[in-house]
């Protein structure tokens, strides 16, 4: 009868770490308000987390634009409708892979950097330091790096659909020879503003939700040890990336269902 | 790196952001195309609508002057009823007619707006009268059978009341 106790010991811990983070991220926005009374440090995050992220995603985008208008073409011009690879792209690019892959990305750069961050100030007292202060450390140290992810976010993943498209471009206009007029009219005919390029904007922003929240929840909890902060570092990257590929799912069918 | 350094980064970065959202939303998605700036309202009811959308665009000539805003089925007549916004620099005479076009062969469904002669033009809100529906491909389907069915009993009934020699029969 061991393992009905171990099942319900199971299930009763995933459900106190289930309500855990949901008055961790109750906490977390209650503060958000003070905390952006000094704007300074959540706009030092945005550099931190944005602008040095842009290496990675902007080449990441360039290549994937141009493996996918290679790819797509060879299917497309088995049906002569090769002309089509601008809008293909378009819409993989702004529906589904901007957001998703700039989440990945950003959970791997800059999320591991933000759990290293506050667990190392968690191993180094810092976090308690400040609580003995009266400086609510939530406010001063984690509020300001959910801001700056939730900001991030979007603007990497619209840089990683944009630049996707031009790399699109020069393989399939410079290199493979299309037509350019045909390339851009027929990818602006069937994109819609609202429905595609609106809806991936959204997903980004609940994946810069979901990755900062995961980022900074891990390197809170994290057990002061070099260990724990590894394994922390580590549980970021699984936990953000699962949870994402999760929520597209179920945004994907929420937003396009054809109606 | 200075507070004033970092500010300024940042403010690229957002920059950068908003220049990603301007291109993809002017270059690569319909936006610069209609936006309804100036518009009037007209009605076409159809007796069936096909595969047209809501802001399918409505053509006359092939050029764009118009989207169709809502369609619903008219509950006493049974028709379908499409609400067109037409941009107001292009005014149609009050005997056009709209008809259900595809672009292409398996492209999208568009209003096909054809100019008519009366010099009274349409005033906002009016309905379009005469209107001609989408082509249903089981229609025309059945239609080709039941026209091959006719074309093949025709020529068999001569054939038949003859005699079996072959050289009686014409076709």
């Amino acid at each position: 009868m061991e393992w009905l106790a171990a099942i319900g010991r199971h299930v009763i811990d995933v459900l106190r770490s289930l309500g855990h983070h949901a008055t961790f991220f109750w906490e977390l926005l209650r503060t958000l308000p003070a905390s952006l009374r000094r704007p300074s440090f959540a706009v030092a995050q945005v550099h931190a987390l944005g602008n040095l992220s842009l290496l990675v995603i902007l080449s990441s985008g360039l290549a994937v634009g141009f493996v996918l208008a290679l790819q797509t073409y060879y299917a497309l011009a088995t049906y002569g409708a090769a002309d089509s690879v601008g809008l293909v792209v378009n819409l993989s690019l702004v529906r589904e892979l901007g957001p998703v892959v700039t989440a990945l990305l950003f959970a791997g750069r800059a999320g591991t950097s933000l759990t290293a961050e506050i667990g190392l100030m968690k191993a180094g007292e810092q976090l308690s330091a400040m609580e003995l202060m009266a400086v609510d450390p939530k406010s001063r140290v984690l509020a300001p790096r959910f801001v700056g992810g939730i900001v991030a976010m979007p603007i990497l993943a619209l840089l990683f659909s944009a630049i996707g498209i031009l790399g699109a471009y020069v393989v399939a206009v410079l290199l493979i020879g299309l037509d350019p007029g045909n390339f851009w009219s027929i990818m602006e005919s069937g994109v819609d503003v609202r429905r595609d390029l609106g809806n991936g904007i959204i997903k980004s922003i609940v994946f810069g939700v979901i990755c900062s929240f995961v980022a900074v929840y891990q390197g809170f909890e994290a057990r002061p040890t070099p260990e724990g902060v590894a394994r922390a570092t580590t549980r970021t990257v699984v936990i953000s990336s699962l949870t994402v590929l999760a929520m597209d799912f179920v945004l994907t069918a929420l937003m396009f269902s054809t109606r | 790196m200075s507070k004033r350094s970092t500010e300024v980064l940042v403010g690229l970065f957002v920059l950068l952001g908003i220049a990603a959202l301007v291109f993809l939303a002017l270059r690569a998605a319909n936006l610069s195309s209609f936006n309804g700036a100036d518009t009037y309202t007209l009605v076409a009811k159809f007796d069936n609508i096909g595969g047209l959308k809501v802001r399918s665009p409505v053509r006359s000539a092939g050029v764009v002057v118009g989207r169709v805003t809502s369609i619903a089925l008219d509950p006493k007549s049974y028709q379908g009823v499409a609400k067109l916004d037409i941009d107001k620099s292009v005014q149609f005479p009050a005997d056009s007619s709209a008809r259900i076009l595809t672009s292409g062969l398996l492209g999208d469904q568009y209003i096909g707006l054809e100019a008519g002669g009366d010099e009274k033009m349409f005033a906002p809100g009016d309905t379009i009268k005469s209107t001609q529906s989408a082509v249903v491909l089981e229609s025309l389907i059945s239609q080709f059978l039941f026209n091959k069915a006719a074309d093949a009993g025709g020529p068999a009934a001569p054939a038949a009341t003859a005699a079996p020699a072959p050289s009686g029969a014409k076709k």
